[in-house]
């Protein structure tokens, strides 16, 4: 049994690292400012969500756990915001995505034409 | 070589690294966002560090204050002043270089000796510490030993130091805080209204949030005597709470919850609470801030005084972040409003 949950908590931790690894090289490698936000939203949902299932395995039944449930809660509510407010806040700026087609383009116009107006 | 030498070796190492080298960055770059945003990490890193030295409650400390409230203030700081750095031109390059190089050697002479990391026989393991881990227990009664010395062996530092966070903001009252007109309630609506339009997802999240952020600051500053915590951190979680307000909903709406009389009063009586428990007891006849005479058994009395005392520094700390933040943050929307009404006067010209 103890076999298991190790296998699996060390599954989940590496999956976890992996992500994060992705995520870190994603934020050096991408050109355009929101891919690079794209790359770091993978860290903290992916990475440190898939970390703490595995740091729950190794805790087991414990207060520990729901502390780490806590915790995950917690993350998975303000880290997408944190991207939100970032996106929001480079848009109200003008730095805009860096696409390939005219049809983008358009899109992206629009997208900002809107969010001027509304903000 | 025992596995767990070797890996928290390794993440000392990796820590003190990257450490370093966010330091040379900071050094390096002269764009004050990305510095302010590096002396986050660079505090992060702190407490990382402290947790692995076992100092909870400094990393507690360091990561509330280092890495949150500071970075919140000195982006406050940077919105009244440039994001960049004006790069001063210096001829004395070669010199500076050689006196950084000659106290460098000395500090690394000067190490060689100090008592090796961790060594039990160094000075500072045996001139009070045993004491405090033997005896606090029965002297004052508490889990958490940390919290016995912060308020009760160490009770005049700790007042000192609510005193130096009471004084720093003091100081900023004086300096920026005052001489602005506050805004009028019509203006508060009308700001209110047109946050109302807008940032719904941050509004959303953030009054989700923040009674849980205001619950775990009173969890931290009453839990402190038990587990790693006091009243430094309640009060800066307890703050940052009123800060996330103020950032999301404006400074208006933040005041009118918050208004600035009561802050200042109960940065004031945080302070005064601290000093009036150290009169009580020189009045019950044992010396200043000696709680053993609160109460009928001197443990009774240690509780009694702990808890009044972190609860001082709280209120003190929690009150000087909000004022803090709100006498930077209300001098940049006054300059903004500045801007702003003479582009309008310039448009009707």
């Amino acid at each position: 049994m103890d076999m298991i949950l190790d296998i699996a908590s060390w599954a989940f931790i590496s999956g976890g690292i992996i992500f994060c690894l992705i995520g870190g090289y994603g934020l050096i490698k991408l050109k355009d400012f929101y891919a690079r936000l794209h790359a770091a939203s993978l860290i903290d949902t992916f990475g440190v969500g898939l970390i703490f299932i595995g740091l729950m395995f190794q805790a087991g039944f414990t207060l520990v756990t729901a502390k780490l449930i806590l915790i995950l809660v917690f993350i998975f509510f303000t880290s997408p915001t944190a991207t939100h407010a970032l996106a929001r806040a480079a848009i109200n700026h003008d730095v805009l995505p860096d696409v390939d087609t005219e049809e983008e383009r358009d899109l992206v116009r629009q997208t900002k034409t809107t969010k001027s107006s509304t903000s | 070589m025992n596995i767990e030498i070797i890996t928290s070796d390794a993440l000392n190492v990796m820590t003190l690294l990257f450490m370093a080298v966010t330091a040379i960055a900071i050094a390096r770059i002269r764009n004050l966002f990305a510095v302010v945003m590096l002396s986050g990490i660079y505090s992060l890193m702190g407490a990382t560090l402290y947790v692995i030295l076992d100092a909870v409650d400094v990393a507690f400390t360091e990561a509330a204050v280092g890495a949150g409230a500071s970075t919140v203030l000195m982006i406050g700081t940077l919105a009244l002043t440039s994001a960049n750095e004006n790069a001063t031109p210096n001829k004395q390059t070669i010199k500076a270089l050689i006196a950084c190089t000659l106290i460098g050697f000395a500090l690394v002479y000067a190490s060689f000796d100090m008592p090796l990391f961790g060594d039990p026989n160094a000075p500072i393991h045996n001139h009070v510490v045993p004491r405090y881990l033997n005896d606090s227990m029965a002297e004052i009664g508490l889990p958490n030993v940390v919290t016995s010395i912060l308020a009760s062996y160490r009770g005049y530092d700790t007042m000192g130091e609510a005193f130096v966070i009471f004084t720093a903001a003091v100081g900023v009252i004086a300096l920026i805080g005052r001489g602005r007109r506050e805004k009028s309630a019509n203006e508060n609506m009308a700001d209110a209204n047109n946050v109302m339009k807008r940032k719904i997802v941050l509004r959303v999240v953030s009054k989700l949030l923040i009674p849980f952020i205001l619950l775990f600051g009173l969890y931290v500053q009453w839990h402190g005597d038990f587990g790693p915590g006091g009243g430094f951190q309640a009060g800066v979680i307890f703050g940052a709470a009123f800060i996330l307000y103020g950032i999301i909903y404006g400074l208006g709406t933040l005041r009118k919850a918050l208004p600035a009389w009561l802050t200042r009063w109960l940065m004031a009586l945080g302070v005064l609470l601290y000093a009036c428990t150290g009169v009580v007891s020189l009045i019950k006849g044992a010396s200043f801030l000696d709680y053993n005479v609160l109460a009928s058994t001197p443990t009774g009395g240690q509780h009694i005084g702990i808890l009044l005392v972190e609860f001082g520094v709280g209120m003190t700390v929690f009150a000087s972040i909000v004022t803090i933040f709100c006498a930077f943050a209300g001098r940049a929307a006054a300059d903004v409003n500045k801007v702003s009404a003479k582009q309008r006067s310039a448009g009707h010209d």
